[in-house]
C-alpha cells in the first residue's frame, strides 16, 4: 500500500527485443525506480492494438511495484496509428499463435535477465490478450501466474480453427504450470458464460490452481473507462483481485 | 479478430484518408470489435491499399441495420443507373 510520505519514481520507455524469427519487436516497459527486486509482468495488448490504454496499464503495474513489459504483437503489420495497425491485423484474422507465443516468451526472458527482477514473472492480457496469456503460459515454461481478462477464443469449435490459430488454447491446459485468475463479464459474447464454464471444467479436470470471477451486469472489456462497456464497481473489484492474486503468487 | 469473422474483397476506387486521397485496392469487411462505435461488435469496413502502409485506410463502423440498408441502397443505385443506360 502506498502512503503519502513514500518516495515513488518510475521509468517508462519504449525498448526493443528480439521476437519470433529474430524479428525486432518494440515493447513498452515501465518499472519502479530502485534496486528492487521487483516481480515482473508481461502485459499482452488487446485486439484494438498496442494502444494508449496498454501504456497506461503498463505504468499502472509499475505503480503497484512490478517491472512491466508490453510487447507490440502487431509489429510485423507495420507502424502507424494503433487503430490502423490493428485494423490490418483484424483483416488478417489476427497474428499467428506460434509467433505470439515466441514474442511473449521473449518478453518473459527479457524480464528475467534484468538485475532488478525477483525471478517471478506473471502474464496479464485482456480480450485477445487474455487468450494469448492462457496460451503462452500453457505452452511455455517460466510463468508464475496468469491473469486472463475476458479472453475470447480460449474455447474454439473445430470450425473456427485456422492456420493462424490451429489449436484451441484450452487443449493445452495439461501444460499449464501456474495459477490462473480469470475475470469475466456475464453479458460477454466472447467468451460466453458457457465457454468460461468449459474452461473451468478443463482446469479442474487437470488439477490446476485457478480462481474465476464472473461479474454480473458486465460484458466485454469492463475495465476500459473510454468505452461504454466500462463498469466502475466491477472494474475496481477486478483490479483489487488482480493485486491480491499477484501479490500472493509473485512475491519473492 | 476476436470473432474472426472477416472477408477481404478486391476493388478499384479512391478513398480519402487521413493523408488525403489515395487509390484503394481492397475492402476488408468484418464483424468484430469497432474502434469508435459504442458497441461490442460492429460491421466494419476498411478501404485500404496495403502498399501504402496501415495508415492508408478509410474506415466505417456500421450498425447491422445501417449496413443492410447500405447494401440495399448501393444495389438500388447501381440498378437505376443500369436501367438508364449509364453503366
Amino acid at each position: 500500500m502506498y502512503t503519502t510520505d513514500q518516495y515513488e519514481g518510475m521509468l517508462a520507455e519504449t525498448v526493443a527485443m528480439r521476437g519470433a524469427n529474430g524479428d525486432r519487436v518494440l515493447a513498452y516497459c515501465a518499472r519502479p525506480l530502485g534496486a528492487g527486486p521487483f516481480p515482473g509482468m508481461v502485459l499482452i495488448h488487446h485486439m484494438p492494438g498496442w494502444d494508449e490504454w496498454y501504456r497506461e496499464a503498463t505504468r499502472k503495474f509499475a505503480h503497484h511495484g512490478y517491472v512491466a513489459i508490453s510487447p507490440n504483437l502487431y509489429e510485423r503489420s507495420g507502424h502507424g496509428a494503433p487503430e490502423d495497425v490493428a485494423a490490418a491485423v483484424r483483416a488478417d484474422g489476427g497474428v499467428p499463435d506460434d509467433q505470439a507465443v515466441v514474442d511473449l516468451e521473449a518478453a518473459m526472458h527479457y524480464l528475467r535477465a534484468l538485475p532488478y527482477v525477483n525471478g517471478k514473472i506473471g502474464v496479464f492480457g485482456t480480450c485477445s490478450g487474455g487468450r494469448h496469456a492462457v496460451l503462452v503460459a500453457s505452452r511455455v515454461a517460466g510463468f508464475d501466474a496468469v491473469v486472463d481478462c475476458w479472453g475470447g477464443g480460449v474455447v474454439m469449435p473445430a470450425d473456427q480453427l485456422t492456420p493462424r490459430r490451429p489449436v484451441a488454447p484450452i487443449d493445452y491446459t495439461a501444460g499449464l504450470d501456474c495459477p490462473v485468475l480469470g475475470l469475466f463479464g456475464a453479458e460477454d459474447h466472447s467468451p460466453t458464460t458457457d465457454e468460461v464454464a468449459l474452461h473451468e471444467e478443463a482446469l479442474k479436470e487437470h488439477g490446476k490452481e485457478y480462481e474465476f470471477h464472473m461479474y454480473e451486469d458486465a460484458g466485454h472489456g469492463f475495465f476500459y473507462y473510454h468505452r461504454p462497456n466500462y463498469r466502475q464497481a466491477q472494474a475496481v473489484d477486478g483490479w483489487e483481485k488482480i493485486w491480491t492474486f499477484l501479490g500472493r503468487n509473485l512475491a519473492a | 479478430m476476436c470473432t474472426m469473422i472477416v472477408q477481404k474483397v478486391p476493388l478499384e476506387g479512391f478513398g480519402k484518408g487521413a493523408g488525403g486521397w489515395f487509390d484503394m485496392d481492397q475492402a476488408n469487411v468484418s464483424w468484430d470489435h469497432p474502434f469508435h462505435a459504442p458497441e461490442e461488435h460492429a460491421l466494419n469496413i476498411d478501404f485500404v491499399n496495403d502498399a501504402y502502409g496501415p495508415g492508408a485506410r478509410v474506415a466505417v463502423e456500421l450498425s447491422v441495420e445501417g449496413a443492410r440498408q447500405l447494401v440495399e441502397t448501393i444495389q438500388s443505385v447501381l440498378g437505376e443507373a443500369e436501367e438508364r443506360g449509364l453503366i
